[in-house]
């Protein structure tokens, strides 16, 4: 037996213990059903957003063939550039244009003055959204031609660590313009639907239904982008054999160009999902969720879509169900990373892995 | 635990390695990558001191048998005795301790070391590979004389190949000759008994292919053994007393040179091949 | 007149091949740059001797953690980014093992009260131990995988130190405590006291007083620096030593080809094992020796900033050369972790500027008008924010123009003898003539 055979068998039998043991507990009682299901509720809209964000990270690693570090922070630009619209709409003659467009960079007027929610305030948070993706997708191709069009041709490695020095002057450059506070953007009088679940309420607000929405609404696109296209298809062929890419007719470097522009608008969107979704805004939440997206991204297997969502679900959801054995919330990022670093022990190549953008 | 396997296994072979020293034997060498079987139940021997050769058209499973014998492949299937020692799927390092040595298809120099640094590297019990005796000062001295016997060892090896004026270059810099001819002198630093050597000519200009041909037959009567994967039928069939010819992954024919150009399947894999 | 210039320039820079020249020469301009900023800003003796002390400790931290990182990186080819993490550990052992058994007062939490050189070498054990944690498992994956495995272990610690769980824990029986988020207090006496409570240092201290008019404290700090450049030096002769042998030939076959260094016999895995865990081990002790001395710390210290800014000096220098990894953090602290801030100074010295208008907006507005000034006012206020853009900057750029750095041309022997013709050389005439 191999020894990744043996690590894949302790750990199956440890999520297999886990999980009875989490069975039985409901079960019994031991552990609240309802929290259970709030923790599973919060995780798969978690993990949508790791997903989402995840989509345009696993297509340029395997597309440009190269980890990018800077992802992280496409997330907060997008966020900032949608969140900046959404003022400016919902804020209109309330502050001055310059206050609104920076997401309230001092303190004054925010997003609980503005009353901003999806349901007082829907037109803002569409094109708010709207913003978040397309003015990311800009951004990013920006990014390409300055840090990473000059260095097409060098390996994995010296775009790993250029990405590196890019996402640092990015998020810098952030606090720059929109400043370091943390800010909420939202309102908290929103609809919400609640459960009675045996011993406790599990609700969902109307963000949380923007969120998801949105979100499979996004997944959707890029599947019927990927399968329907000729882009679509040149994109996958591209990330299998770049060889067969250019048999397709279509250039190398404009399939490039829009690997960068879709990765870097549902990363944008995902960000701004993100701020809506937990109502504050700062200048390093992207950087900080880079890693649960790499863990997403690997665990999927790089490359593969489906692998991403899938991968982003995992991880969240396992994030917010480790509360159940260790409650506080401190070991959530712990456990993602770890679930990550066996994940890249025994099946390197991801559960979905080997399969590519397909 | 090793030592008791081999001494069983050498005892077993013992019998028929009497009549003919068998060097190496493959038998039902299995190896596939996703859909395709690269090596598919390849079966052969290569006798001690022999030059044998190892032909067959391009994508026949050459160079992947080589990958499975010298470790650099685990096979899927099948096994590889070395002097009478299974190695089926060894480690590549352990192959060649026990004095088993392969060249690559594209030459696979250091390219930011020295030539001398190169030829440095391979040879075999060297206390400076342990860091504390490179480090401490006392051990340090042995290290130090032991790299300047090692130092002089590597100029013959370049006298030898004629080399010495690239000493100093980078590996990087080489010609394709050239690193074919590093690679070989990098080989026989480790002074093995058994070299693999995959398409050792390709890219070596004439005169240069004359002299490697030279220097191996120089050092097959020293006793070397020497399996040759090479495209160029007419320089095996002179140059080696057995060939062994692969079609699609498995041995189509072996024998001796007559009896290969005489075969008919051999003619047909070839035609239908690429020469 | 001209041949005796072409003389001088070609003896300079035969004088420049050697290294101890290169180091004294570029850090001979870094101190005298300071020292003239120093007097520029109406520094007086001891504030110069001060600024330039604060460089050494800086550079010399720096160096070490740069020349660990370059055994990985510029020797081996293992990518390595949870620098942060190995310091951290190695840092956090020392002062747990260091701290007094006794909880006392503000002490907050207790720790086995074991002497310092004993709590050092702990915390380097540690530093290792975790480097072999983290090796055994992950060295055979690709570089990029080994990479995100690094970074997720630094955070790993840095998250395990934060964490409310290791804020105070018992192990056997054994009362320790991380601190937390809120950090651990160093209630130790001050580690250097081995030094400072020699005979000689008393005279030490009287003789900075009579140089530079130094207290005792200023004292202290300076004979702490001057200890870390010599284990600076250490390090840098220990690594030397380690490059420059058939282990660390071993090392750079690696780097160059891992598959064909197995073919050539050489068990590959022990080799880069054994040096992840060197490196680690000497980052442990870097971390150590860069906060031990302060009155606590804080898991923020260890975010991956550091690990980044090592990255930089690494660049700078030129991955592959141990001269160049010195370099390279003088270079790096001098220019882009110290420079901007003496920068601002300068200019602030020179031109007074108004109040900065508090947001960018509101200085690009005024821009639109012709009034260019409230916008350097705001550059000016948000320097510190500018320096981290510029250091990212830096690091795109120099990967773009020049990815081997000062000194990576990977030209450093790796042998144990200078690799020298022998000394019958003319015995190659009588063979092939072409050879020569
Ligand atoms: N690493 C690999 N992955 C997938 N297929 C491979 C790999 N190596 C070799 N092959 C395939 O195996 C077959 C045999 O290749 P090879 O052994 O290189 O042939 P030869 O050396 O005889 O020309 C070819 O079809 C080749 O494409
Ligand atoms: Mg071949």
């Amino acid at each position: 037996m191999t020894t990744e055979q043996l690590l894949t068998l302790v750990v199956g039998l440890g999520a297999f213990l886990l999980l009875g043991d989490l069975f039985i507990g409901i079960l019994n009682g031991t552990y609240s059903i309802s929290r259970v299901a709030r923790y599973a509720v919060e995780g798969t809209l978690y993990g949508l957003i790791i997903g989402l964000a995840g989509i345009g990270l696993s297509m340029t690693y395997s597309i440009l063939n190269f980890a990018n570090f800077a992802h992280g922070d496409y997330v907060t630009s997008g966020a900032f550039f949608g969140w900046g619209v959404t003022y400016l709409v919902a804020g209109w003659g309330t502050a001055n244009f310059g206050h609104l467009v920076l997401v309230g960079p001092q303190r004054g007027v925010g997003g609980s003055q503005l009353e901003i929610t999806i349901t007082s305030t829907p037109v803002a948070i569409m094109a708010g959204l709207l913003v978040a993706g397309v003015g990311t997708a800009l951004f990013v191709y920006l990014i390409d031609r300055i840090a990473y069009k000059p260095m097409r041709g060098s390996g994995g490695i010296p775009l790993l660590i250029t990405s590196i020095g890019v996402a640092f002057a990015l998020r810098y450059l952030i606090v720059f313009v929109y400043s370091n506070r943390t800010r909420g953007t939202t309102s908290g009088d929103l609809p919400s639907l609640d459960l009675l679940l045996v011993d406790g309420w599990v609700s969902v607000d109307a963000h949380d239904a923007t969120l998801i929405i949105a979100a499979i609404a996004l997944m959707l696109g890029v599947h019927l982008m990927l399968q329907r296209t000729k882009l679509g298809k040149a994109m996958r062929a591209m990330s299998d054999n770049r060889d067969l890419a250019l048999v397709t007719g279509i250039p190398t470097e404009q399939i490039i160009r829009w690997t960068w522009m879709i990765g870097g608008g549902l990363a944008g969107s995902a960000g701004y999902l993100m701020v809506l979704w937990t109502g504050t805004i700062d200048w390093q939440f992207g950087w900080l969720l880079l890693l649960l997206i790499f863990a997403a991204v690997i665990l999927g297997g790089i490359g593969s879509i489906y692998g991403a969502i899938f991968g982003g679900l995992t991880i969240g959801i396992s994030m917010h169900l480790s509360m159940v054995w260790l409650p506080g919330g401190d070991f959530t990022t712990i456990t993602a990373f770890l679930i990550m670093i066996l994940v890249l022990m025994i099946k390197p190549a991801g559960l979905f892995g080997g399969k590519t953008t397909a | 635990m090793s030592d008791t396997e081999i001494g069983s296994q050498s005892d077993t072979v013992q019998p028929e390695g009497q009549q003919n020293d068998v060097e190496l034997k493959v038998d039902g060498l299995v190896k596939r990558f996703g859909g395709i079987t690269a090596v598919d139940s390849a079966s052969f021997e290569v006798e001690s001191g022999s030059m044998t050769g190892l032909i067959g058209p391009n994508g026949a499973g050459k160079s992947t048998t080589f990958h499975c014998i010298t470790g650099i492949h685990r096979p899927d299937g099948g096994s590889v005795r070395f002097q009478g020692n299974d190695i089926t799927g060894i480690r590549p390092y352990q192959c060649a301790d026990y004095g088993l040595v392969r060249t690559f298809q594209i030459a696979r120099e250091m390219a930011n070391m020295t030539v001398l640094e190169n030829l440095m590297l391979p040879a075999k019990q060297q206390s400076g590979e342990q860091l504390w005796r490179s480090v401490m000062p006392f051990a340090r001295r042995d290290v130090i004389e032991e790299e300047r016997e090692l130092l002089e060892r590597v100029w013959d090896i370049l006298e030898f190949f004629e080399i010495e004026h690239i000493a100093e270059e980078k590996a990087g810099n080489l010609s394709g000759g050239q690193r074919k001819l590093l690679e070989m002198a990098r080989a026989l630093m480790i002074e093995p008994e058994m070299l693999l050597l995959d398409e050792p000519f390709a890219g070596v200009n004439p005169t240069l292919e004359h002299k490697l041909l030279d220097h191996i037959h120089e050092l097959r009567e020293e006793g070397y053994t020497f399996l040759i994967v090479e495209h160029d039928m007419d320089l095996i069939m002179e140059n080696c007393e057995r060939v062994i010819v692969m079609h699609q992954g498995s041995v189509l024919a072996e024998g001796n040179p007559e009896t290969i150009t005489s075969n008919e399947q051999v003619i047909e894999a070839y035609l239908g091949g690429d020469v | 007149m001209s041949t005796n210039a072409t003389d001088t320039r070609v003896r300079l820079e035969t004088l420049w091949e050697h290294d101890a020249v290169k180091i004294l020469a570029i850090f001979g301009v870094i101190y005298l740059t300071y020292a003239l900023i120093g007097l520029a800003l109406g520094y007086s003796l001891d504030g110069i001797v001060n600024t330039l002390r604060r460089m050494t400790y800086l550079i010399a931290v720096y160096g070490m953690v740069t020349l660990a990182l370059n055994l990985h990186w510029g020797y081996t080819g293992i990518f390595n980014i949870g620098i942060a993490g190995f310091m951290a550990v190695g840092l956090y052992v020392t002062m747990m093992l260091a701290k007094p058994t006794d909880p006392a007062g503000a002490a907050q939490y207790a720790g086995l009260g074991l002497p310092m050189p004993v709590a050092i070498v702990g915390g380097v054990v540690a530093a290792g131990l975790a480097g072999l944690i983290v090796a055994i498992p992950a060295l055979r994956l690709r570089a990029d995988y080994f990479a995100i495995t690094t970074i997720a272990f630094a955070e790993i610690v840095r998250l395990g130190i934060t964490s409310g769980a290791l804020q105070e824990f018992s192990l056997f029986g054994i009362e320790l405590g991380t601190g937390g988020g809120r950090g651990l207090i160093g209630n130790y006496g001050d580690p250097m006291n081995v030094i400072f409570e020699l005979e000689v240092f008393s005279s030490f201290v009287d003789l900075t007083n009579s140089l530079f008019g130094f207290g005792p404290r200023q004292a202290r700090a300076l004979a702490y620096s001057m200890v870390l450049v010599i284990v600076l030096t250490g390090i840098y002769w220990l690594i030397q030593r380690t490059s420059r042998s058939p282990f660390g030939r071993v090392l750079k076959a690696i780097r160059e080809d891992e598959e064909a260094a197995q073919s050539l016999g050489k068990n590959t895995n022990h080799f880069k094992i054994k040096v992840f865990v060197l490196g680690c081990a000497l980052m442990g002790l870097a971390g150590i020796l860069w906060r031990f001395r302060r009155t606590g710390v804080t898991p923020e210290a260890f975010r991956p900033h550091v690990t980044f800014y090592i990255w930089i000096a690494l660049i700078i220098g030129g991955a592959g050369s141990n001269t160049g990894s010195v370099l390279g953090s003088g270079l790096f602290v001098a220019i882009l972790f110290e420079g901007p801030q003496y920068f601002r100074r300068l200019v602030e010295q020179v031109i007074t500027f108004g109040d900065a208008p508090n947001t960018f907006a509101g200085s690009v507005a005024p821009i639109l008008s012709g009034n260019t000034a409230p916008f350097v006012r705001y550059t000016f206020e948000e320097f510190q924010t500018l320096q981290f853009v510029l250091m990212g900057v830096a690091l795109v750029f120099l990967m773009h123009r020049r990815p081997e750095g000062l000194l990576g041309h990977r030209e450093e022997t790796a042998a144990a003898i200078p690799l020298i013709r022998r000394s019958n050389d003319d015995s190659t005439a009588g063979r092939g003539g072409d050879s020569s």
